[in-house]
């Protein structure tokens, strides 16, 4: 691997666990680490640590991906590499 | 127009359809049959995808599943959505810049070893069979209901629809008509959503009417159902840890995400995209297709329980006279699926908290024999005693799977959307059993009889020896139907667990790690298989009979057999790097290989099959 994509590859490490770390709070984090308290808070008819264990982590997931499509393909770009 | 008919109608055009696909996309070469010649876009790819995934199981049973755990469901609609983020991110642009037909074929080229290659092959067979035996059993159950067919001629009739366009289409032909059935399955999910939202709420969009005032005036829709419950004597249903810990409920959410991703069938339908960035946005566009149903089934679990309570119990909350129930319930009891035993001799149906029967708490029916108001008589009813409070003792057994298939009837919606659930089970069935079957063939016909018993097999010969596996996969997957084996009842243990812990851990390493060698992913492998199976073995008594009692004293950290997958993946992983750091790392050419997968352009290697 030259350094350039030496470069290509640590980015993308580094963009991966930051956006593992939002999958990790969203899900295991707010919908069920912290449910107990969060369930106190409530915003239109919902228990907020129910909502995320129910709805929010699902919605949070399908923009986490879409979050990372978008990067990726400017981190092609930017190292020449895509396809 | 005739129930019966109308359903045999909209069932019928549907498989006219599905077959019509197939012969239109007929595989030509062992490219098409394995992975639809990369020829996919990757929209079309992430719709198939959610058809494959979606199964007969969360079709079905997952809004009943929900109905009754509440908060803790959370843990399936978390687990089995999750995975796709780390698809997204961590497995499918690398394999699908791999390029070939197999996950076995990369552990094997990964790891430069023939012995990785057919423990993968077990692990696939296994975890594949498991899950399509139960996908046939449900194939079975719709048909039965639904065509008033005998079980066993329903699954018969389900195996030779899939038969015919997975032998003709292979994986083409399954990936276009996996898109009509997805087609079909979520359309039939949301119309009777949309109808019970509107019905409930006024609101038409269910995942808005979830926290929306109901129409009656009795608040908001979960504060009324966790009123009408706890009025009956259930536990309340948005507060969590009811029935299970946190920690089981954290291991069975992880184990249930990296058994998703680990999954081959799963895995291989982002081979069939063109480009590296494809294999991305299809996972995406996947969890959409996907997140759309699995936002709508916790709605449609509780508007469906609280649907059933009201019907029951009656407007005043005193039940309803058995005379006067709607025919629904008939209908129901008549399958097993309902039952009455009237503890207090009113005549009347009342629902509550507690078992209406005694021993598991289903009902032994006295043969066909009816007591004096029409009800089929029961032999073993409980006691009948009133459980925490509640204004009176439960008289009704409810199976769970009854909420999404008798859901239509109960809201009295009208014959059309009965028609259309009954086109969508079978399509949520059919898809997931092809997608299975396909990943079993291929892994027969590839990775055992080309790549190790016969490597100088022609294409045109391997495409019929894979035509040959996937009937013969058909008709073991038909006969796992008939006769379940016990562990069919653990697919989510099984499938999920050995996913998580034997392949999983072995393709992650293989792309972010260069130094991981065979002795480490091997001996990786072994351990999480091993351990996980024992551990569900030794509480689930599979083949032998239950160790030990599966109970929370029991479990190692309080985890369950089903969330059990999580500690034999990080098992899996310490192993491999233990190993792995006393022993010679991989040849060059496989640090090379490495090397070109983590970068969509470096062609070498990408698109020689």
């Amino acid at each position: 691997m030259s350094t350039n994509t030496d470069q290509y590859w640590a980015d993308n490490i580094r963009l991966i666990l930051k956006l593992l770390f939002v999958w990790f709070f969203v899900s295991f984090g707010l919908g069920i680490i912290l449910v107990e308290p969060l369930n106190t808070i409530e915003f239109y008819g919902f228990k907020l640590g129910f909502w995320f264990a129910q709805q929010g982590s699902i919605i949070s997931f399908v923009l986490l991906i879409f979050y990372y499509i978008k990067k990726m393909s400017e981190l092609d770009a930017k190292y020449n590499v895509d396809d | 127009m005739d129930l019966q008919i109308l359903i045999y109608l909209v069932v019928g055009a549907t498989f006219v359809l599905y077959i019509g696909i197939a012969i239109w996309a007929k595989a030509k070469t062992t490219g098409d049959f394995y992975i639809a010649g990369s020829g996919v876009h990757p929209i079309v790819n992430g719709m198939a995808t959610g058809a494959d995934w979606m199964s007969a199981a969360s079709f079905i049973s997952l809004a009943g599943l929900i109905s009754y755990l509440g908060y803790e469901a959370g843990m399936y609609l978390m687990g089995w959505t999750g995975g796709y983020v780390l698809l997204a991110m961590l497995l499918a642009p690398y394999l699908r810049k791999f390029g070939k037909f197999t996950v076995p074929e990369f552990i094997s080229d990964r790891y430069y070893s023939r012995t990785a290659r057919v423990i993968a092959v077990m692990c696939l067979i296994f975890i594949s069979f498991t899950y399509v035996a139960g996908q046939m059993r449900g194939v079975g159950i719709v048909f039965s209901r639904f065509l008033e067919l005998p079980i066993d001629q329903g699954l018969y009739l389900g195996m030779g629809i899939v038969f015919v366009y997975s032998v003709i289409g292979g994986m083409k032909g399954i990936t276009y008509t996996q898109v009509a059935q997805y087609i079909v399955l979520m359309f039939a999910y949301s119309v009777p959503a949309i109808f019970m939202a509107i019905q409930f709420t006024g609101n038409p969009v269910p995942q808005l009417a979830f926290g929306s005032q109901m129409s009656d005036g009795s608040g908001f829709l979960l504060d009324a159902l966790d009123k009408t419950l706890m009025d009956l004597g259930f536990s309340s249903y948005t507060e969590p840890f009811n029935d299970k810990s946190m920690i089981d409920v954290l291991a069975i959410t992880l184990a249930l995400m990296v058994g998703t991703a680990g999954l081959p069938h799963v895995i291989v339908r982002f081979f069939t995209v063109p480009k590296v960035a494809d294999a991305r946005k299809s996972a995406g566009w996947a969890l959409i297709f996907i997140a759309l149903l699995y936002t709508t089934a916790p709605v449609v679990g509780s508007l469906s329980r609280l649907n059933i309570i009201n019907s029951i119990n009656g407007s005043d909350n005193t039940g309803t006279l058995y005379t006067e129930m709607p025919s629904w319930f008939q209908t129901w009891e008549n399958s097993g699926l309902l039952a009455w035993h009237d503890h207090n001799g009113d005549g009347k149906l009342q629902y509550a908290a507690g078992n209406a029967f005694a021993g598991n708490g289903k009902p032994s029916f006295e043969g066909d024999a009816r007591g004096a108001l029409g009800e089929r008589i029961t032999t073993n009813p409980s006691a009948g005693e009133v459980v925490n409070k509640a204004p009176f003792a439960n008289e009704i057994y409810i199976d769970r799977d009854i909420m999404v298939l008798a859901n239509p009837e109960i809201a009295q919606l009208p014959n059309w959307v009965i028609a259309l659930i009954a086109a969508g089970g079978v399509a949520a069935a059919l898809s997931t059993a092809a997608g299975l079957l396909l990943v079993i063939s291929a892994s027969i016909s590839h990775d055992l009889l080309k790549s190790t018993f016969m490597p100088n097999i022609s294409d045109k010969a391997e495409l019929r020896a894979s035509r040959i596996t996937s009937a013969f996969a058909i008709l073991v997957a038909g006969y796992l139907g008939l006769h379940p084996p016990a562990f069919v009842a653990q697919v989510v243990a099984f499938a999920f667990g050995l996913a998580a812990s034997s392949l999983f851990p072995v393709l992650i390493m293989g792309i972010f790690s260069k130094r991981m060698n065979k002795y480490g992913a091997i001996s990786g492998m072994l351990t999480g298989l091993v351990f996980t199976m024992g551990y569900i073995i030794y509480f689930k008594g599979i083949f032998i009979e239950p160790m030990a009692a599966n109970t929370a004293e029991n479990w190692l950290f309080g985890i369950s057999p089903e969330g059990i997958g999580s500690i034999g993946m990080c098992l899996n992983f310490l192993v491999a790097f233990i190993i792995s750091s006393f022993t010679p790392p991989p040849p060059q050419d496989v640090q090379d290989m490495v090397e070109r997968i983590r970068l969509p352009n470096a062609a070498a290697a990408a698109h020689d099959h």
